[in-house]
């Protein structure tokens, strides 16, 4: 256990949605925590805090990540990405507009970290049919929706991309 | 099986219905909810989001073990942590908050024990709060925790109910007498003369297992006592801030004019944040004692052990036939344990009660007899989840018809068009006493059966068998009460609103704001409100504004529970908004110096009633209103805000109906089942947004599925939890769960102008016992059943002899 007196902490520096965050963390504080308490960002939410349920996914120099099982000192140097960008790609305001579009949020609690795993299936699996996109959304918990209108969203998406709708955007991530 | 696309919803059901309203646009078409779209972009405000001055955090010691008296604590070490605020014990919270004890004067005998914010000298369940442990930051109170030094003697602890009422077990309260929380009795009479003349009798003990609600934002709370003002404001992920608002009154003593509950963002409710929670107390007591806000979030891990957990019930069950098919009683006896105390305001014996008002609902047979028992266990205490007795009254209900229906050699669907209350019987009474208004079993049956190509999933069924496929078509009827009046809770005692209200008002630009005591945990109650408001008052939706969740600035209601935030909220918005577009008439004609008669308000203008001539618009209106009332007449002021009040007093509950079909494959060689899809036919009445419904449809049913088939409290022989993480607690994933196709018949009520019933519940209700049929169909060929909830492979392999 630590106490405040054996606490290590280490300056930090991380990307986040394009904007660099200098801080002091203790070297436990987990990335999520980093987010959300360090630099304010509150759209990445704790659902389980085991690394279980998606909440607080984000991705990390491309990379989903459990921001509960990252720590902040992990990411030193890293950029991170979420849903509470200003910039959203064409591709994740496709996704916003289609959860929107189709109900495929109730509470919104889950939806952050929903939409994470969207988008790197949308840029990753651009070919992925129905079940394909059920077992990728497999590692975000809902437990508001049934999934289905989840699905009908990111399918919608994937019909957009394949039909060319963002075929002008720059490189996406995974292809960086 | 996923299939490509399926049957796009149908987006405007409001045209089959008579509209309500002069100019219907918005109610009963599937408008997509705008006010979501923050959340997409993680600009919710959840109560964790909430960052307050002086904030401190609060972590709880929980009871590590089933029963327990505590013999030390020494909390030195902990509270010498710099960084520590404060270490407080069950006593010094006690002596600011009155304890509670949860009974209902209308559940006659119900008994339960004082409980207190946190364990004084014992603590009851593993989960229980013993010592509370304040610092400037969560990580540093969980630190504290771990230098607490508690020592405790166990105790006994009761865990099965089978035996929770035998001598020689342990009475947990002893001042009780016994462990019996409350039993119940039922007989229509003619039970045993029907048995006897039965041609089938089928009977069967089904058991379902304990679960709990999940919600993926876990309880949080932030309570400001401001000892200025002496007022205590409580962020709440909450379903009813009066109710809370109330209680906080009650156990604190203090008045309403000191006590706000703000609710704004709540992630997932189903009906785990609408009870009054020990934990919810302390935290209220810590930021008194402390004079600061105090934010409390459960971890996911104190989540499993301390929010209310549900069902638990082992009922034996039989059903009587005639050769024809003809249902002719019911029987079931219904054992359930509860946990130590009846849950704070609203009793842990509604879940039983309603398994005995609800078994056999769907049907016309006159005999019933029901023997129920609530009984206290040293496990986290059971209260109202989603469904609420629903799930279990349904399961055993068809489970029992598909039952007696094989017996016969009858068909299941045509088993029940032969027994159903007929669609043209009501308003009529159900063999329990039930009062039902306006269903529609008959039509939703048929609709299931074409929605369903009924015969051909048949035939295809039939088909696979030969090659060795087992697969089975489970159907579920079932009832769902909703709408509920003041029988519920308030004939009891308990101080629950089942009235709710709406204030609506015309903003001088034309806005409509509408302020409602119904509140959003992501079901689309704003939506549907801004919907209704629209239409009831003549504006476009994105017009409207609506504003919940804040006892300071709402009317007061009961807030979101038993399915009654459509059909009870709903129907003030709409009352109030009819009664702003007469007073926005008025006010026309005030000005323009004519009969409000001729003219009517029309997509946010006045308009010549006959012609259509745009007269004013209503930003005009409202300019003139509220800057120049020198240009009124002298006798006339405008009112342009209206709140209007609404509780549904015709029947105790306005049922709604349904039927689910499951479509599953079972591995008989691995005991695995496959979800091959779910098809829903429901009545909630008149349809707001069917958008909305389908995914409350689904939700619920995947709900209702992880009950069936995965999830369960597991507990280990001493009365620990064994799988209390979100690992091993296995909730329903994208990719086990089917497409589930919905569809509406609408049948609404007539104790409303809105006709709206509640949707939120049927599709738990519906589910477990759709899927236990099909996967006893899919067994059919091996003459062998299973009837205990969750059906894991296990339970499969074992029916079928293949595991010992």
């Amino acid at each position: 256990m630590n106490t405040p007196d054996d606490t290590p902490k280490r300056r930090v520096s991380v990307q986040v949605n394009g904007t660099t965050f200098v801080r002091e963390v203790e070297c436990r504080r987990h990335l999520v925590d980093f987010l959300r308490e360090d630099c304010g960002l509150k759209g990445s939410h704790l659902g389980c805090e085991h690394g279980v349920c998606g909440a607080c996914s984000v991705r990390l120099d491309g990379e989903v990540v459990r921001g509960c099982l990252v720590l902040a000192v992990q990411a030193d140097g890293r950029r991170v990405e979420t849903v509470e960008t200003a910039t959203p790609s064409r591709r994740l305001k496709a996704l916003q507009d289609a959860f929107v579009e189709y109900n495929a949020l109730q509470c919104g609690y889950c939806t952050p970290g929903m939409l994470v795993a969207a988008l790197d299936l949308v840029e990753r699996r651009p070919q992925a049919d129905r079940a394909q996109v059920r077992d990728w959304m497999s590692g975000n918990y809902c437990r508001c929706t049934g999934y289905h209108a989840i699905v009908d969203a990111v399918c919608a998406v994937l019909e957009q991309q394949r039909a060319g709708r963002f075929a002008d955007e720059a490189a996406t991530e995974a292809q960086r | 099986m996923n299939h490509p696309t399926e049957l796009p919803t149908r987006r405007d059901l409001g045209t089959d219905l008579p509209a309500v309203t002069e100019d219907q646009r918005h109610i009963g078409v599937a408008i997509p909810r705008e006010g979501v779209r923050r959340l997409t972009q993680g600009r919710g405000q959840f109560v964790d989001d909430i960052e307050l001055p002086r904030l401190a955090h609060v972590v709880y010691w929980r009871a590590p073990v089933a029963h327990m008296r505590i013999t030390r604590i020494e909390r030195g070490a902990a509270q010498a942590l710099p960084g520590v605020i404060a270490v407080v014990l069950g006593g010094e919270i006690a002596a600011l908050c009155k304890p509670w004890v949860a009974t209902l004067a209308h559940l006659a005998g119900i008994k339960s024990a004082p409980q207190y914010p946190m364990a004084i000298d014992r603590a009851t369940w593993q989960g229980e709060p013993v010592v509370a442990v304040v610092a400037e930051t969560r990580a540093r109170a969980e630190d504290a925790l771990a230098l607490l030094e508690v020592e405790w003697e166990e105790l006994p602890a009761v865990l099965d109910t089978e035996t929770a009422l035998e001598p020689g077990t342990p009475v947990i309260h002893p001042e009780l007498g016994d462990n019996l929380c409350f039993q119940r009795q039922l007989d229509t009479g003619g039970v045993d003369e029907a048995f006897a003349r039965a041609d089938a009798v089928f009977e069967q003990t089904y058991v379902f297992g304990r679960h709990t609600g999940v919600t993926l934002e876990p309880r949080s709370q932030i309570a400001d006592w401001n000892p200025g003002d002496q007022k205590l404001t409580v962020y709440h992920a909450f379903q009813a801030p009066h109710m809370m608002q109330d209680l906080y009154c009650r156990q604190f003593e203090l008045q309403e004019s000191q006590v706000r509950v703000v609710c704004r963002d709540v992630g997932g409710s189903f009906g785990i944040k609408v009870h009054a929670y020990p934990d919810d107390f302390a935290t209220v007591a810590l930021s008194m004692m402390l004079g600061r806000p105090v934010k409390f979030v459960a971890d996911r891990i104190e989540s499993f052990v301390s929010d209310i957990h549900a069902r638990e019930h082992r009922i034996r069950g039989r059903i009587a036939a005639a050769k024809n098919g003809e249902i002719l009683a019911f029987e079931i006896d219904d054992l359930t344990g509860i946990g130590p105390y009846s849950v704070f305001p609203r009793t842990s014996g509604i879940e039983g009660n309603q398994v005995v008002n609800l078994t056999g609902g769907p049907y016309k047979h006159k005999h019933y007899r029901a023997a129920l028992k609530v009984v206290f266990q040293n496990k986290t205490p059971t209260c109202q989840y989603r469904g609420v007795g629903h799930p279990i009254a349904c399961a055993v209900t068809e489970a029992l018809v598909d039952g007696v229906a094989a017996q016969l050699g009858i068909d299941p669907i045509a088993l029940r068009l032969a027994n159903v209350i007929p669609d043209d019987a009501y308003p009529a009474t159900g063999a329990s006493g039930i009062k039902l208004e306006v269903l529609s079993h008959e039509a939703c049956l048929r609709e299931a059966r074409r929605l369903v190509d009924y015969d051909a999933l048949r035939a295809e069924q039939q088909a696979l068998r030969q090659r060795g496929v087992y697969r089975g078509i489970g159907v579920a009827t079932l009832i769902e009460l909703t709408n509920p009046s003041a029988a519920f809770y308030g004939v009891g005692g308990a101080r629950i609103a089942s009235q709710d209200g709406a204030t609506i008002r015309l903003e001088p630009t034309g806005i409509i704001t509408v302020s409602s005591s119904v509140g959003e945990q992501g079901q689309g109650a704003e939506a549907i409100f801004a919907q209704i408001a629209a239409d009831a008052v003549g504006v476009a939706v994105e017009r409207v504004r609506v504003v919940t969740g804040d006892t300071d600035t709402t009317p007061y209601g009961g807030g979101t529970w038993a399915s009654r935030g459509a059909g009870i909220g709903g129907e003030a918005v709409l009352q109030a908004g009819q009664v702003l577009r007469d007073n926005i008439l008025a006010t026309a004609a005030a000005i323009l110096k004519r009969e409000a008669r001729g003219m009517r308000v029309y997509r946010g203008a006045i308009v010549d009633a006959t012609n259509g001539e745009l007269l004013l618009p209503l930003a005009e209106l409202g300019r003139i209103a509220y800057f120049r009332s020198d240009t009124l007449p002298k006798d006339f002021t405008p009112e342009l805000m209206v709140t209007r009040h609404y509780a549904q007093r015709d029947y105790p509950f306005i049922f709604t109906n349904g039927v689910q079909v499951s479509h599953v494959e079972v591995d008989v060689e691995t005991g695995f089942v496959k979800l091959l899809k779910h098809w829903a036919v429901e009545d909630c009445g008149r349809v707001i947004n069917p958008m909305l419904v389908d995914e409350q449809m689904r939700g619920a049913i995947v709900q209702g599925i992880g009950g069936a088939l995965f999830e369960e409290c597991l507990y280990d022989t001493d009365g620990t939890l064994r799988n209390g993480n979100m690992a091993d607690y296995l909730v329903p994933m994208a990719a086990e769960m089917p497409d589930i196709v919905v569809s509406h018949v609408q049948s609404p009520t007539r104790s409303s102008r809105l006709g709206a019933k509640g949707a939120g519940e049927a599709g738990t209700a519906g589910a477990p016992g759709a899927v236990m049929n099909a996967i006893n169909d899919a067994l059919a060929p091996f003459g062998v059943r299973v009837a205990s909830q969750p059906i894991t492979p296990e339970k499969i392999l074992r029916a079928l002899g293949k595991i010992a």
